[in-house]
Order: C-alpha cells, then sequence, then structure tokens
C-alpha cells in the first residue's frame, strides 16, 4: 500500500531544503530562524505521523512506501546504485522517534543566539541525514547518508559545543569514519560476493553469499564494527562521553536519542542478510553486551558530572539493545528495538532537563548542585520521572523493553541475562543517588533564585515526551505491532 | 595529409592562440618603469578564453563528423577516449585562465604566462591521443617544458628553485621514460602501441607472450611507471611536488595539480592497458606493480600531510595522496561480465572530479594568498566569517577530497573502490579507506580553523568576478556530481571502452 507516494522523500529531503532556505535567509531576519526550524521539523514530524497511522502492519511486505529508481545507473559495470527507499516496521518506529526528538531539539535550542541560523541549518541538515539511514534500502545509498551525519555533527559540536569542543568533535569524527571505513569495504565485498551482485539491502536477503573473495566472518566483522562503533559498545565507546560533554543540549539529545540507533538499527539490517554467520557470532555479541552493561554501569557510578553521568548510562543502556540482537530471535530482537526507542525518549529526556538545569546554574557538577526540588519544582519532578523510567520502573517504556530483552535472551544466554539484570539494579542505585543528591538533598542558598521550567518551549517537549513513555509503557501493543511487523522476517530467516 | 592535420585542429588551434599572444604582447609591453596603465594587454586572457572555446567548438564538429579516426600512419587517434580527456584538459585550463585574470596583472611576463598554458594544454590534448611512443614522447616534452616555464615564471627565490628542481627531476623522469621505450623498441621492433591493420604493434608483440622476453618486458614496465609516476607525482618520484607547488605561482600550482597529473594517467592507461594489456602474460605484474605504489603514494601522501603548516605544501601532499587513489584505479583491471574495464573507467572519472575539487580548493588559496599574502594554515584563521563563500568552497572541496557526500569525491571513491574489489584488491581497498580517516584528519584541521579560531584581523575578502565564476563553477561541480554523476560517470565508461 502507499507505494511512491512520494512521503519518504518528503521526510527524508524537506530537512534539508528548510537548511538551504534558512542558510540563505537574510541576517535581520535571523530571529526568524527558530520558527522555520521548528516549522521544518514539525512539518516532519506530522508526516512520520502520518505513515505510522497509515501503516499496514498485518501486511507479510516487508517493506513499506518503497520509492526506487536507479540513481547510479551503470548495471554493466556492476555498479548499480537505486535511489531506494522504505520501511518495515523497525525503521519506522525509528523514523517516529527521530521525527520526535528533531522538534524536541529545536524547542530546547530556543536560547541560542550564536549564529542562529546555521546552527539551526546544520540541525536539519542532520535531520536528513539520519533519516535516511533508517530509510534507505541500498547499501551504498545507506552508506552516504551514514557519512552525510559527519560534517553537520562536527561543526554542531565543535561550533556551538563547551568545554574541550575541537577535541570531542574530531574524536567523533575520526572513531565514525574509522568505523564507516570500514563499513564501505564490507559493504563493497559483500555486494560482490552475492549472488547475484546488488547493493540492494532487501534482495541480499535471499540471495547467497560466497566467500571467495573474503570469509563471511570477516565481511560481517568489517560490518559489525562500524555499527559496534556507533551504538557503542564497551571498548569502543571513548567517544560517546566526550562528544556527549561538549555538546550542546540538542545535540547530546539528538545523538543519544538517535544516532545511537543507528548502530543497533544496522545490527539488526545486517543479522537478516548474513543470518548464518550472525549465528556463529552470538555467544560474542552476547559477552559484549554484558560487559557494556556492566562497564558501563560501574563508571557511571563514579561520574560528577551530570552529562557524563548520563552519557555513561548510554553505554550501559546500549548493551541491552546488543544483548537483545544477540539472542537472535524474535522476542529479544522486539526488546532490542524497543529499547532503542524507550532509550531515545528517556535520556533525550534526561539531557533536556540537565541542559535545563546547567543553563541556569552554570554547573553540571553533582557535589555543588543540592536541594534543587525546593527551588525548580517542575524540573525536579521531570527528572525524577525521567530517572524512575530510565531505571526500569514498570509502567514506564523502560520497563517493557528490558523484560522483553531479557525475556529473549534468557533462554539462550543464562549469564550475560544474569549480568544484565545485576546492571539494572546498579542503574537504579546510580540513578535514585544523583537524583537524590542533585534534587532532594539540603536546600542550598546558592540556588535560591534559580528559575524553574515555565516557559512553553521547555514544558512541551519534556511533557510529550512524558507522556510518550508513560503511553508505551502502559499500553506497549501499538507499538509493538509495528516493531514485530518489521522483527518477524528477521527472525524468520534466522530460524 | 590535410586531413590528418584537421584531426589534431583543436590543439593546432591552441598553438595558434599561444603564438598570437606572446607576439601581441611583445608589442603591447609597456617600457620598464613605465606606468601601471593596463591598457590593451588586459585582453590577453579574453584571447586565451576564445583559442579555448575555439578549440571546444572544433572538437564538437569533429564528433560530429566521425568519432573514431586514426590519422598520422597509425600514430595518432581521436577516439572517445582521447575526446573525454580533450574536453577535461580545455576544461581545466579555462578555469585556471578564469582564477588567474587577477592575479596575473602583477606579473611581469604576462603574455608567456598565457601562451604556456594554451601550449601545455595542447600537449596534454596531444598525448591524450597519442598511440606511438614517439609521439607519446614528443607530446610529454611539450606539456613538461612548458610547466617548467610556468613554474619559474614568477622569478622569485623560491619559483627559481622551485623550476630548477622541477625540470632537472624532471629531464631525468624524461631519460627514464625514454630508456624503457628504448627497451620496448629493442623487444618488439616497433614503437606503435597498436596496430589498426593488424601490422606488427608493442599490444600484438605482448599478446604472443614469448617468456624468453619476459624479463626485458618486465624491465621496460618498471621504468616507464617510473618515469610516468614522476609527471603523476606517485611515491617514491613525488619529492618535487610540495616544493614546486609552494613555489610556484598559485595558478600554476593549481593547473600542475590537476592537468599534469590528469594528463600522466590518460597516459599510463594508453601505455599500460592498450600496449602491455589487462589479460596478458604481464598484466598482474603491471597491476601489483601499481597497487604497491598506490599504497605506499596514499600512506605517505597522507601522513606527510599532517605535518604541514603551509596550505600550499599540505595541497601538494594530498595531491600525492590521491594520486594513489588513481592508481588503485590503475590496478584494477579486472574486466566485468560485460568486458568494461572498471578500473580504467574509475580513473577517467576519478580525474574529472578531482579536477573540479582541488581546482576549486587551489582557487580559494588563490583569492586569499593575494588578499592576505599568506600561505601558512595559521593565517586561515577567521576565513568563515571575513570571506564566507571563500571558506565555504574550500571547505566543501576539502570534503569532497576527503571523500564524504554530498560530494563528486564521494562517488569516485566508492566506485574506484568498487572496482579494486571486483579485481580481488581488497587489502588495497582496506589500506585506502584507512587513508581517507587519516586526511579527514587534516583536511577537517583546516575548515574547523577557518570556522572556530578568531580572526586576527577584520576585513572582507571579496574574490574579483572572474575568480568569483571560476570558485562558483567548481563548487556547484562538485556538488552537482556528487548528486547526479550518471552523465559523468556514463562518458568516462564510454571512454574507458576502447580498452575492451
Amino acid at each position: 500500500m502507499g507505494d511512491d507516494n512520494g512521503m519518504l522523500t518528503f521526510i527524508v529531503f524537506f530537512p534539508v531544503i528548510g537548511a538551504v532556505v534558512l542558510a540563505t535567509l537574510p541576517r535581520e531576519q535571523e530571529r526568524h530562524a527558530k520558527w522555520m526550524a521548528l516549522a521544518v521539523t514539525g512539518a516532519v514530524l506530522g508526516f512520520t505521523l502520518a505513515v505510522f497511522a497509515m501503516f499496514d502492519r498485518g501486511s507479510d511486505e516487508a517493506m513499506q512506501f518503497t520509492e526506487r529508481f536507479r540513481w547510479i545507473r551503470a548495471e554493466d559495470a556492476g555498479f548499480d546504485i537505486q535511489y531506494f527507499l522504505g520501511v518495515d516496521g523497525l525503521g519506522l518506529t525509528m523514523v517516529v522517534l527521530t521525527g520526535l526528538l528533531f522538534v524536541v531539539a529545536v524547542l530546547v535550542s530556543w536560547n541560542v543566539e550564536l549564529r542562529a541560523k546555521e546552527y539551526f541549518a546544520w540541525l536539519l541538515a542532520l535531520e536528513t541525514g539520519v533519516m535516511g539511514v533508517f530509510t534507505a534500502q541500498d547499501l551504498i545509498f545507506f552508506f552516504l547518508f551514514w557519512e552525510v551525519e559527519l560534517i553537520p555533527m562536527y561543526l554542531l559540536i565543535s561550533i556551538w559545543g563547551s568545554g574541550r569542543k575541537s577535541y570531542s568533535a574530531m574524536k567523533f569524527v575520526l572513531f565514525t569514519l574509522f568505523g564507516s571505513a570500514l563499513m564501505l569495504v564490507g559493504f563493497l565485498v559483500l555486494a560482490f560476493s552475492a549472488d547475484p551482485s546488488t547493493f540492494d539491502m532487501v534482495a541480499l536477503r535471499d540471495s547467497n553469499i560466497s566467500d571467495a573473495l573474503l570469509p563471511l566472518p570477516a565481511i560481517f566483522v568489517l560490518i559489525f564494527a562500524a555499527f559496534a562503533i556507533k551504538l557503542p559498545i564497551v571498548p569502543l565507546h571513548t567517544w560517546l562521553p566526550d562528544a556527549h560533554t561538549d555538546a550542546p543540549t540538542a545535540v547530546s539529545v539528538i545523538l543519544a536519542g538517535v544516532l545511537l540507533k543507528m548502530g543497533g538499527y544496522g545490527m539488526l539490517r545486517l543479522v537478516s542478510i548474513m543470518p548464518d554467520t550472525a549465528q556463529d557470532f552470538a555467544v560474542w555479541m552476547a559477552s559484549f553486551a554484558a560487559g557494556s552493561i556492566i562497564y558501563g554501569a560501574i563508571v557511571t557510578m563514579r561520574q560528577t558530572d551530570l552529562k557524563r553521568l548520563i552519557a555513561y548510562s548510554s553505554v550501559s543502556h546500549m548493551g541491552y539493545v546488543l544483548l537483545g540482537i544477540a539472542a537472535l530471535g524474535q522476542v529479544g530482537m522486539t526488546g532490542a528495538a524497543l529499547q532503542m526507542f524507550s532509550h531515545g525518549l528517556i535520556t533525550g529526556l534526561l539531557f533536556v532537563i540537565v541542559g535545563m538545569i546547567y543553563d541556569r546554574a552554570h554547573t553540571r557538577d553533582i557535589r555543588e548542585l543540592s536541594g534543587l526540588a525546593h527551588v525548580t519544582p517542575v524540573i525536579a519532578t521531570a527528572m525524577l520521572m525521567a530517572g524512575l523510567a530510565s531505571l526500569g520502573l514498570p509502567a514506564m517504556s523502560g520497563f517493557v523493553a528490558e523484560v522483553t530483552v531479557f525475556l529473549g535472551a534468557g533462554d539462550r544466554f543464562a549469564a550475560p541475562t544474569v549480568l544484565g539484570v545485576i546492571g539494572v539494579l546498579l542503574s537504579a542505585g546510580y540513578i535514585l543517588w544523583t537524583i537524590q543528591r542533585t534534587m532532594f538533598g539540603p536546600r542550598n542558598e546558592r540556588w535560591a533564585d534559580l528559575p524553574d521550567a515555565t516557559a512553553w518551549w521547555e514544558q512541551v517537549p519534556v511533557a510529550a515526551m512524558l507522556a510518550i513513555i508513560l503511553a508505551v509503557g502502559i499500553y506497549p501493543a501499538r507499538l509493538v505491532d509495528v516493531i514485530e511487523q518489521g522483527i518477524l522476517p528477521i527472525a524468520t530467516r534466522l530460524g | 595529409m590535410l586531413q590528418d592535420v584537421d584531426r589534431i585542429g583543436p590543439e593546432l588551434v591552441l598553438m595558434v592562440t599561444a603564438a598570437c599572444i606572446v607576439l601581441v604582447d611583445a608589442l603591447l609591453r609597456p617600457p620598464p618603469g613605465s606606468s601601471e596603465d593596463e591598457g590593451p594587454r588586459a585582453w590577453l586572457p579574453v584571447t586565451a578564453l576564445a583559442g579555448l572555446a575555439a578549440a571546444v567548438i572544433y572538437a564538437v564538429v569533429l564528433i560530429q563528423r566521425d568519432r573514431e579516426a586514426v590519422v598520422f600512419s597509425g600514430t595518432y587517434s581521436l577516439d572517445v577516449f582521447s575526446i573525454f580527456f580533450k574536453f577535461v584538459f580545455i576544461g581545466v585550463a579555462g578555469m585556471v585562465v578564469l582564477a588567474s585574470v587577477d592575479y596575473v596583472r602583477k606579473l611581469r611576463y604576462q603574455g608567456e604566462f598565457w601562451a604556456l598554458l594554451l601550449l601545455a594544454t595542447s600537449g596534454m590534448m596531444l598525448l591524450a591521443g597519442a598511440r606511438d611512443l614517439m609521439l607519446i614522447f614528443v607530446a610529454l616534452e611539450l606539456t613538461s617544458i612548458s610547466q617548467y616555464a610556468l613554474a619559474a615564471l614568477l622569478r622569485d627565490d623560491r619559483a627559481t628553485e622551485a623550476g630548477l628542481k622541477y625540470i632537472l627531476l624532471g629531464a631525468i623522469a624524461s631519460a627514464v621514460i625514454l630508456y624503457g621505450m628504448a627497451f620496448l623498441f629493442g623487444l618488439s621492433g616497433t614503437t606503435k602501441l597498436v596496430a589498426a591493420d593488424g601490422g606488427p604493434s608493442i599490444a600484438s608483440f605482448v599478446a604472443e607472450g614469448d617468456p624468453g622476453t619476459r624479463a626485458g618486458l618486465i624491465a621496460a614496465i618498471v621504468l616507464l611507471a617510473a618515469g610516468f609516476s614522476f609527471k603523476v607525482a606517485l611515491v617514491p618520484f613525488q619529492m618535487w611536488v610540495p616544493d614546486v607547488y609552494q613555489g610556484a605561482a598559485t595558478p600554476v600550482g593549481a593547473f600542475l595539480s590537476v592537468g599534469s597529473k590528469a594528463a600522466g594517467f590518460a597516459v599510463l592507461l594508453r601505455v599500460f592497458y592498450e600496449g602491455f594489456g589487462t589479460e596478458s602474460f604481464v598484466g598482474s605484474d603491471w597491476s601489483n606493480l601499481f597497487a604497491a605504489v598506490a599504497a605506499v603514494s596514499m600512506t605517505a601522501g597522507n601522513v606527510m600531510a599532517l605535518l604541514q603548516t603551509n596550505i600550499k605544501r599540505l595541497l601538494g601532499y594530498s595531491s600525492i595522496a590521491q594520486a594513489g587513489n588513481f592508481a588503485i584505479g590503475l590496478a584494477a583491471i579486472a574486466a566485468s561480465q560485460d568486458g568494461v574495464v572498471l578500473g580504467a573507467s574509475g580513473v577517467a572519472f576519478f580525474v574529472a572530479t578531482y579536477a573540479f575539487t582541488n581546482l576549486g580548493a587551489f582557487f580559494a588559496v588563490i583569492a586569499i594568498s593575494q588578499r592576505t599574502g599568506s600561505d601558512e594554515i595559521e593565517d586561515y584563521a577567521g576565513m568563515g566569517r571575513r570571506a564566507p563563500l571563500l571558506a565555504a568552497v574550500l571547505s566543501f572541496c576539502f570534503v569532497s577530497l576527503t571523500g564524504i557526500p554530498p560530494t563528486a569525491g564521494f562517488i569516485a571513491k566508492v566506485y574506484i573502490f568498487n572496482a579494486a574489489v571486483q579485481s580481488d584488491l581488497v587489502w588495497l581497498v582496506i589500506v585506502a579507506v584507512l587513508n581517507t580517516v587519516v586526511s579527514a584528519f587534516y583536511y577537517l584541521r583546516v575548515v574547523s580553523h577557518m570556522y572556530l579560531a578568531p580572526a586576527p584581523e577584520e576585513g572582507d575578502i571579496r574574490p574579483g568576478p572572474w575568480l568569483a565564476t571560476a570558485l562558483a563553477v567548481t563548487g556547484v561541480g562538485v556538488l552537482v556530481v556528487g548528486i547526479v554523476p550518471t552523465p559523468l560517470i556514463d562518458a568516462a565508461q564510454r571512454a574507458a571502452s576502447v580498452f575492451s
């Protein structure tokens, strides 16, 4: 249904058109930049929700809303690259998350004064890159969007960031580029080893892959490494705390909310193309997942900077995604996708709140902050809710996601699952401890005059995100239906 | 005979234009010490552009009449391959002319500059069509000698050093090429690369595959590869590059980095793909040779570029690394199912995209150095504010050179890596992609310096209308080829089809 109607093209390319318009805005119009950015991201969100509503949940057709034509036409040279967009349940979930978080990102940037139109232009360009990754169904097209994201991120962190921003931005670029460089080799080898040779990700699922050029495990590792850096998996995570800490709030939200998910999403796509090889690596994936969960949680406890704390907790929480994928079964992978969606909202929300605190107090040091609940009850309440969601309280989305992951992984990998459960306990520890210290500690005169979050552009995103977190937690079926439509064919292939 | 001359019409047009420019300039040149009045000399670049335009028209007329022609007793061929490169060279020369107008005003030897530029271009065009060792050498010297003179044209210490270094090392390279050609002639008894009439030729000689000649052939391959490696700046024959780029006038650097490289690779493709053949008994030998050279060039060029503080030297080392990327295409000799030689078309496509990209970067450097008088990367601080257009084009070209989308450089890299993978050169592709990570570091460092560091002094920098046109053409070209690459890929594949 709904094929070739251009909705995905709109979702992917409308932001970048908006970016170009913004960039050419005359200086005196600069104060309108944020309104234009809001309009663009809002329109895109509207379209993603429309696609979500029109999506056929019962369909066996893996990809819906497909649009394809030959982009680089040279089939006789074995170099046929398609413009091929489409979503299944998995991609759609990520697209909706992306649409939502970019609106949030624009709203939390409402105060940005420094070179505002450039800032919003790069943010919109970034949205095109992310949307493209989640909808492209051709390896090279996918790779293109994967790399498009680099330059906007680099500039957003290094111009509008704080602290050691140039260092962090360069580190982010080099890590990602290193991963994607290997991924490109993997893609080229994969496409040429397939019979018939193709870059088409859907067709690749049904083709045999020969090991004439490279052994299959080598191809798998080349591609997997890029996703592992992005997710990230310990020990490839070291770029993440730096990038998160030094990025502006909106970019932290996007980074934690959707960019990390590109890693998990890519892994799910990879295991569907190379199911047998993935089975051979399942134990490794589960072990690394457990390592990430525990290591991330322990390091989180030692943090004193709020942003760094959330960054490390992301490392731990992304371990659950990998654990769910490692199970290579329907339940586990559904849990992984659900965890990606849920974590995107929860961690996005946490970064939004930390951004608000930092804007007001000009510090993120947990040791200095104390008793904020007395002066800023709205921020404190939001922080508490987000924290509870993050530690996996029932009736919140995090609980549903983690339980599903454990259900899926439990019978296959007992030890990593037990470690995962321990990770949940640890995260309860560090989150409650952090909230207790910053929000509920003794009243501190230094913060007596801190203003609360009262502006509409602060309250709306917080309320909306909390509402969705609760909605998914209480009635997950709406979302799980969609996710399963995408996971089912993958799980069947893994048999 | 007259018909044969007709086939090299575009080249002749350029030579005649060059001669006219020199004559007219000699008559118009103001006596030393006279006032700064430009007067009629301002028309020289227009004449040069007119000559280039006439060459384009001539070439188009030739193609309309017949695409294929082998003339001058089989030594020169007008085919899709040479036509592709002819257009590349004319385009490069045209853009260099546009970008040099303001720069050349301060030179004393203006007429010589335009004339040498056109002569070098006509040499390159001849080179792309040459199918005989003798003609290849003559065309090569026509190109090289013009370029030696161009490199020294500024006549200050650095330019003189650059010119001297270039001519000495270049002469050695030419001698090495001649030596290799002598080997080939001695073995095969002919100087023709291929013979349309089925007569004796190097290609048919190599195809016979007499094992007794193998050692001699490999000696010839190594000598020719070494000599041409000098022209295209491949390691270990790259040592002239940074000095010449830094010392020569910046427009000359731009011309050398693009034109000389493109011409060198055109002739490499001719000699190796056509003469030595991809499926002959020495095919894998020279393919392996270029694979090794490619890996070393990329790595050495990129590592050295990391250390540079001068933008022209940085561009010099980056062009060495990029030459390594081209060489990947040379090494990728496997044909696809339909016999299209991917590596050759990859080189042709890469050369064309690189022309846009590197010229754009050089043009931005020209504009900035004209105003600031400095080529130190330090002095690029704050350019994002002082010169938004220039900084944007330079950044965009650097992004393209790194190979990040949506640029021509991205498509070119994917294309050429794909060709290498299909030729079972996965190890080389891994070396190449890791090199792109290294290159990102130094390219982005310049970008971040322009946008992040505070400007040491104020004052907007605006390029003149000619230079702005050239910048816009290159910048837009990089973007358009990055988004709609098919026409150019088709052209490159058609050009490479002469080898299949």
